[in-house]
């Protein structure tokens, strides 16, 4: 079963001062996210990031389109009881003590009593707030406003949580404490979906990727795939006008411009390029190695012309 | 969505109970409270607390309170009420706030002076007000000719009126009506055709439907009134001539050589009671005659009033 | 979906508390203790009327100005706050939020109400060395203000799910001055004609009627309240509030929270 199951998607804001003038805020969205994979949703700020989340939340009511999650209705009140949410930039009550507020929030998830007792212990030391339970919120950090948002997300352990730029305004440990956080969620079978326009945190955690920009869907993928097809490849230029057999035979992209030539290959095959061209005394320009980053394949999505919303899986 | 839409559809089910439930339970309650709501306002019964406590909004207050007291009458007066006690607090509170309130002059002169069921009963405290109205608008003779009003209707004094009319008459831009009226306080105070004068004046430059309604009613109690005189003094006439009293309307008729038998405003022929007494078919119809009364006659019942506006 | 409305309920008490809303009672008690010393001294023979209607006055208006600086916030706070989203993200209605919201400010206004009962009896009993039974007049009079305030608090929820903080502060007490003056509106519209007629009567029905739940004059003169009175302004309250409520629901159901 998907955890998420978007089907088309799409809001429509009427704006100006007659509400007569549409502005599209998402294009008609398809995606899929699996269970218990960590899945990335990317893009610049004002994308559609957090207008899809928000309409999955039941927020903000889409003008089109349906969705599932873990196999029912997004409009299903029953989901809420099965997913988290931590929104972006979050501020909570801030007359509440961080152990009342999430004794609140397990009320309203329909914890019960006992168990919500201990849960909320629980996971305040998962989030590393005990020692400060009974201070109010008021008087929190970011960081540690941030911790108790995604407490109250995993409290009444949920199998999705939906995170909406959690990293924001986090110095690097927190950030790296929101990432371990993350991956003991996932290791502990849940699925998490993420926003988040900062790219390494989303190479370094997620199994898969969707890049979002001007509220259309430009690309999806595994990080996997999308990084490995420039991970760990060299450009190579050098002086001529044909390409030596011997370049061809190391199978890279190969392209001419004028008296020089570019060629694509596997960093493993530096030496033997380096060899076949000094055989044909062809003089080397450059060799670098190409950027092996999500960045460049985001970059890429974006600068793209318009096309339609992929529907890959 | 089916949840959303259902949750919509109770909600406006239950909008549209309440509301409907909330209207019908106001005009109960108005039933039980109209009163209660009158005599509540006067508790503040000094027109000086009224005024502070209104915290400079006194134009409004005013307002207010002469909008209660148009209601106040109006109620009390469909139910032929003995007693408007309130009518001269609300009015003098009204003015306190407000003394260029005319309106309220005008509306005290109708019916703060009348004996009940058609007025308060309290001709001077009609007379104050009117005098307060004359003090605070100096300029304004229409005061004059309601305070000359409530002397010659209720006080019957056509000295004083007199005296009030031709004060009025001496303020700039006064109608030159109110000369007139002085002068035949003089001499004619207590004619018909003078008292018809007054009742048209007032009925005429009033634009209150009550005070017009009211004029009205009292001119046609003139005509009745004049017709019942002049009946009487032919019948009078008659038992001269022949030497005994007529027996029936329609013998007075034939003896005055009347086209018909005589009829009232409403069409309704006046009847010849014993001895000779000329009476009004339908006392009850109008409420302001002095004679063609039948003997012990009490005034009972709503009041009638067949003018249309 | 009780337990929720339960649950929101008991939060927005204790949010009302911990913004030292209680306070009030403090301005309260030295207001009438003031007043209740100031006329036991002159000794003018009206000692009771005063602290009754002083009492009762500043029972209401305290009342009113809470309930509305209080609910007017009580969503667009949310909103501005974001505190909404993470509890709208659970199994909670949105209906349920509006109807908890309500009951927790209702809440807070009768605990306080019933302080200054206390205080209203106190200062009472100070001037007039005794209570008499129609003293018990007084605390109808407390009921029907508290009936106010549910009405008020329902309005100002109304106007918090779909306006700002101030605009909503503007309609909730103009409402409240023109509720004040419902009976008078009804005399207007009876004696106006056509369009004005209708339109005056329409407003005048569907303003709150807060003419006919005031009765802190004739209480402090020791008239006795009817019961018809007291259960048809139940009902009414009751009624109107529910209302108001529907209206806060439906609106808030349709609303994107941006």
């Amino acid at each position: 079963m998907a955890a998420i199951e978007i089907l088309g998607l799409e809001k429509t804001y009427m704006v100006g001062f007659w509400r007569k003038r549409p502005k599209r805020a998402l294009q008609p969205l398809h995606l899929r996210v699996e269970e218990g994979e960590i899945f990335g949703f990317l893009g610049p700020n004002g994308a559609g990031k957090t207008t899809t989340l928000k309409m999955l939340m039941g927020l903000v009511f889409p003008t089109a389109g349906s969705a599932r999650i873990l196999g029912r209705e997004w409009t299903d009140p029953e989901v809420k009881a099965q997913i988290g949410f931590l929104p972006e930039q979050p501020y909570f009550y801030d007359y509440l003590t961080a152990h009342e507020l999430l004794d609140y929030y397990g009320q309203l998830s329909g914890v019960p009593a006992k168990e919500r007792k201990r849960r909320v212990e629980e996971v305040l030391q998962r989030v590393g707030l005990t020692d400060v339970k009974g201070v109010q919120l008021r008087k929190f950090s970011k960081g540690m406003l941030q911790r108790a948002g995604i407490a109250q997300a995993i409290l009444h352990n949920p199998k999705l949580v939906f995170f909406d730029e959690p990293m924001s305004g986090l110095d690097p440990l927190g950030r790296r404490e929101v990432r371990d956080l993350m991956e003991q969620l996932k290791q502990q079978g849940k699925t998490v979906f993420f926003s988040t326009h900062i790219l390494s945190d989303a190479e370094a955690l997620c199994d898969r990727v969707a890049i979002i920009h001007k509220g259309e869907l430009r690309g999806v993928g595994a990080v996997e795939e999308l990084t490995s097809s420039v991970h760990g490849k060299v450009e190579v230029i050098w002086q001529g006008s044909q390409i030596p057999a011997a370049m061809k035979a190391l199978g890279g992209e190969c392209r001419i411009s004028g008296d020089t030539i570019r060629a694509v290959i596997s960093d493993r095959q530096q030496d033997a390029a380096i060899d076949a061209l000094r055989r044909e005394r062809v003089r080397l320009i450059a060799i670098t190695p190409l950027r092996t980053s999500l960045e460049a394949y985001f970059v890429e999505k974006l600068q793209h012309s318009q096309t339609t919303a992929g529907t890959t899986a | 969505m089916s949840l959303r839409a259902k949750t919509t559809v109770f909600a406006s089910i239950s909008l549209v109970i309440s509301m409907v439930a909330s209207v019908w339970l106001l005009r109960h309650i108005d039933e039980i409270q109209p009163a209660a709501a009158i005599e509540d306002a006067l508790y503040i019964n000094s027109p000086q607390i009224v005024k502070r406590a209104s915290l400079g909004f006194n134009g409004l207050m005013a307002c207010i309170y002469w909008t209660r007291a148009v209601q106040y009458f109006g109620h009390r007066h469909f139910d032929r009420a003995q007693t408007y006690n309130e009518l001269a607090p609300l009015l003098e509170i009204t003015t306190a706030l407000d003394p260029h309130l005319l309106p309220a002059y005008q509306f005290g002169a109708s019916f703060l002076a009348p004996a009940p069921p058609n007025g308060a009963g309290e001709p001077d405290r009609a007379v104050q007000l009117m005098r307060y109205g004359i003090e605070n608008n100096p300029d304004n003779w229409r005061l004059y000719y309601d305070l000359g009003f409530v002397y010659y209707t209720e006080l019957k004094d056509y000295k004083k009126a007199g005296e009030v009319f031709a004060q009025g008459s001496k303020v700039p831009d006064a109608h030159p009506f109110m000369k007139i009226m002085a002068a035949q306080m003089e001499e004619h105070a207590g004619d018909f055709a003078t008292a018809r004068m007054l009742w048209r004046a007032t009925y005429e430059s009033s634009a209150q439907s009550d005070i017009r309604r009211n004029a009205l009613e009292h001119l046609r109690c003139i005509r009745v009134d004049e017709d019942i005189a002049n009946l009487q003094a032919a019948v009078t006439q008659f038992g001269q001539r022949t030497g005994h009293l007529p027996t029936s309307m329609a013998e007075l008729a034939s003896a005055e050589n009347w086209p018909g038998i005589p009829a009232d405003p409403d069409g309704n022929s006046y009847v010849m009671a014993a001895n000779g007494l000329i009476e009004v078919a339908k006392p009850d119809d109008f409420p302001f005659i002095t004679k063609g009364l039948p003997p012990g006659y009490k005034r009972e019942g709503l009041p009638k009033f067949h003018t249309k506006m | 979906m009780n337990a929720r409305i339960a649950y929101i309920a008991s939060n927005t008490f204790r949010e009302a508390v911990r913004d030292r809303v209680l306070y009030n009672l403090i301005a309260f008690a030295l207001l009438l203790s003031g007043a209740a010393i100031f006329v036991g001294q002159i000794s003018i023979e009206i000692e009771r009327l005063v602290v009754v209607n002083l009492g009762l006055t500043a029972v209401s208006l305290f009342g009113i100005v809470i309930a509305i600086f209080i609910g007017i916030g009580l969503v667009s706070k949310e909103i501005e706050k974001r505190t909404l989203y993470t509890v709208l993200s659970r199994p909670v209605r949105r209906w349920e939020f509006i109807v908890g919201k309500f009951f927790g400010l209702a809440g807070t206004l009768v605990v306080n109400t019933f302080f200054m009962a206390i205080g209203v009896f106190g200062a009472l009993l100070y001037v007039a060395h005794k209570f008499s039974a129609a003293d018990l007049s007084i605390l109808v009079a407390l009921y029907f203000i508290v009936l106010e305030f549910l009405i008020i608090c329902a309005l100002a929820l109304l106007f918090s799910s779909f306006s700002t903080p101030l605009l909503s502060a503007v309609f909730a007490f103009s409402l409240f001055v023109i509720g004040s003056f419902a009976n008078d509106l009804r005399g207007f519209a009876g004696l106006s004609h056509g369009l004005t007629r209708w339109l005056a009567t329409g407003a005048a029905y569907l303003v709150p009627n807060f003419s006919a739940l005031n009765v802190i004059s004739a209480v402090a003169h020791q008239q006795a309240i009817s019961g018809q009175l007291i259960l048809q302004n139940t009902l009414y309250a009751l009624f109107y509030s529910a209302m108001v409520l529907s209206g806060a629901v439906l609106i808030f159901e349709r609303r994107n929270l941006k």
